[in-house]
């Protein structure tokens, strides 16, 4: 499931085209926000405009909505980062030529889950203390009889699954997309080929529904983006106010 | 996309589930820079930028305070200064009414002790005139009235002193039966 790599050519390994769409993602956001950010204008112009909703977007309807209070302004970098960053990478995945969205290889969905993990748990460890794995597994107002039962549940579903769930839905959503966009178009070329006139008509049919899929696919794109963010700002806000759920 | 394919069965055999550990360094290292980018930079830029468009709003909001403050200050001493200039404006016509009757009385009363100087005038040059009418008169009819008796009597009244004793007896008489006739 590896494309070729572009040093050294062709081989298995290497430096291969998905590495090199991560790094320029970084240099598109950074480019582009600092750009946006930098006049400062208190009216702002098309550009700072822009950037000024995308930065507000995330800060106040995933940040501020989610975590809340006083102390979601120290978490704004974080979810601001992520968004972007999986945004951009994923949307790699419409543009024509380019066709690869950077989470379609599991490496990546696993670095950025394992980061927001050991960041939700580090941070109900700084508010709590140890107390916080208490808080987190054992449910308050649970008959004791049934916490036999609820503990395990809960330890699995927090502090196993979580993380699992959090990188294969953002990896197997565009690995779907991927490899569908990749199906219709391996199946319009052979189609094409074939010597029936009717069976070559049908290559139409093939093509309509890639298209279909292919919007589908660029609203998923978006999408994951956003569920990703807002998944990791529901985690940080359960492990802030662990106390009080 | 021949190659597409071929590369992909090629992969068939992998797990996509492995990740590439190459891959997961690049991510980490990219996502490392971008963070670092925006905590240091991004965010601090934007958040400056709504503070201090918060702050213009507010301050512009306390700016028109002051301006409607200063302005209804500004009517308010604009009302006072009419209602003074009023008040001064009356005081002014009343002064001028007052003025004006004041020169009209005492243009009334320099016109009215004109008029009385120049009877007094006149009574005193007619008095006068009389006066000298009087004595011219007497004079002449004296003489009138001793050449007339002199011709009638045929002798001569050139004595003065006797006919100056002769016309003043003459006129008292006259003038005792004047006085009789106005009785």
């Amino acid at each position: 499931m590896h494309l070729p790599a572009i040093l050294p050519w062709g081989a298995a390994d290497g430096f291969s085209k998905q590495m090199l769409l991560v790094i320029l993602s970084v240099v598109i956001i950074a480019t582009f926000f600092l750009l946006a950010a930098r006049k400062q204008q208190l009216v702002p112009g098309k550009l700072q405009f822009a950037g000024e909703m995308a930065y507000g977007f995330v800060r106040n309807s995933i940040a501020k909505d989610i975590i809340g209070g006083r102390d979601f302004m120290k978490y704004v970098p974080l979810l601001f980062s992520l968004f972007f960053f999986i945004l951009v990478n994923n949307i790699y995945g419409a543009i024509p030529v380019i066709q690869l969205p950077s989470f379609s290889h599991v490496g990546g969905a696993y670095v950025l889950a394992v980061i927001v993990y050991i960041t939700w748990i580090g941070i109900g460890i700084q508010k709590n203390g140890l107390r916080y794995f208490k808080l987190a597994t054992v449910p308050s107002g649970v008959p004791v009889y049934i916490l036999p039962i609820v503990i395990p549940i809960e330890i699995i579903s927090n502090f196993l699954v979580r993380p699992v769930t959090h990188s294969l839905r953002l990896f197997a959503t565009m690995l779907a997309g991927h490899l569908i966009v990749m199906i219709a178009g391996s199946g319009i070329e052979f189609l094409v080929m074939q010597e029936n006139v009717l069976l070559k008509g049908t290559s139409v049919l093939v093509l309509a529904g890639a298209i279909a899929m292919y919007m589908l696919e660029a609203l998923i794109m978006a999408l994951q983006a956003y569920v990703f963010t807002l998944l990791t700002a529901i985690y940080i806000e359960g492990a802030l106010h662990a106390d009080s759920h | 996309m021949n190659q597409l394919i071929i590369s992909a069965a090629t992969a068939e055999a992998a797990n996509p589930l492995v990740p590439n550990p190459w891959e997961m360094g690049v991510v980490l290292a990219g996502f490392a820079v971008l963070f670092f980018i925006v905590v240091k930079f991004v965010v601090p830029m934007f958040e400056k930028t709504f503070a201090e468009r918060a702050e213009a709003i507010e301050g512009g909001i306390a700016k028109a305070e002051q301006a409607q403050a200063e302005a209804s200050a500004a009517l308010e001493e604009y009302r006072q200064q009419l209602t003074e200039a009023r008040a001064e404006a009356n005081r002014i016509r009343e002064e001028a009414r007052a003025e004006g009757a004041l020169i009209l009385a005492e243009l009334k009363e320099k016109a009215a002790s004109e008029s009385a100087r120049i009877t007094a005038q006149a009574h005193v040059q007619i008095e006068s005139e009389r006066q000298a009418a009087v004595v011219a008169l007497r004079s002449e009819v004296g003489t009138l009235a001793t050449t007339l008796a002199g011709r009638i009597v045929g002798e001569s009244l050139e004595d003065d002193a006797r006919a100056a004793r002769v016309v003043d007896r003459f006129l008292a008489d006259l003038e005792t039966q004047n006085a009789g006739v106005a009785k």
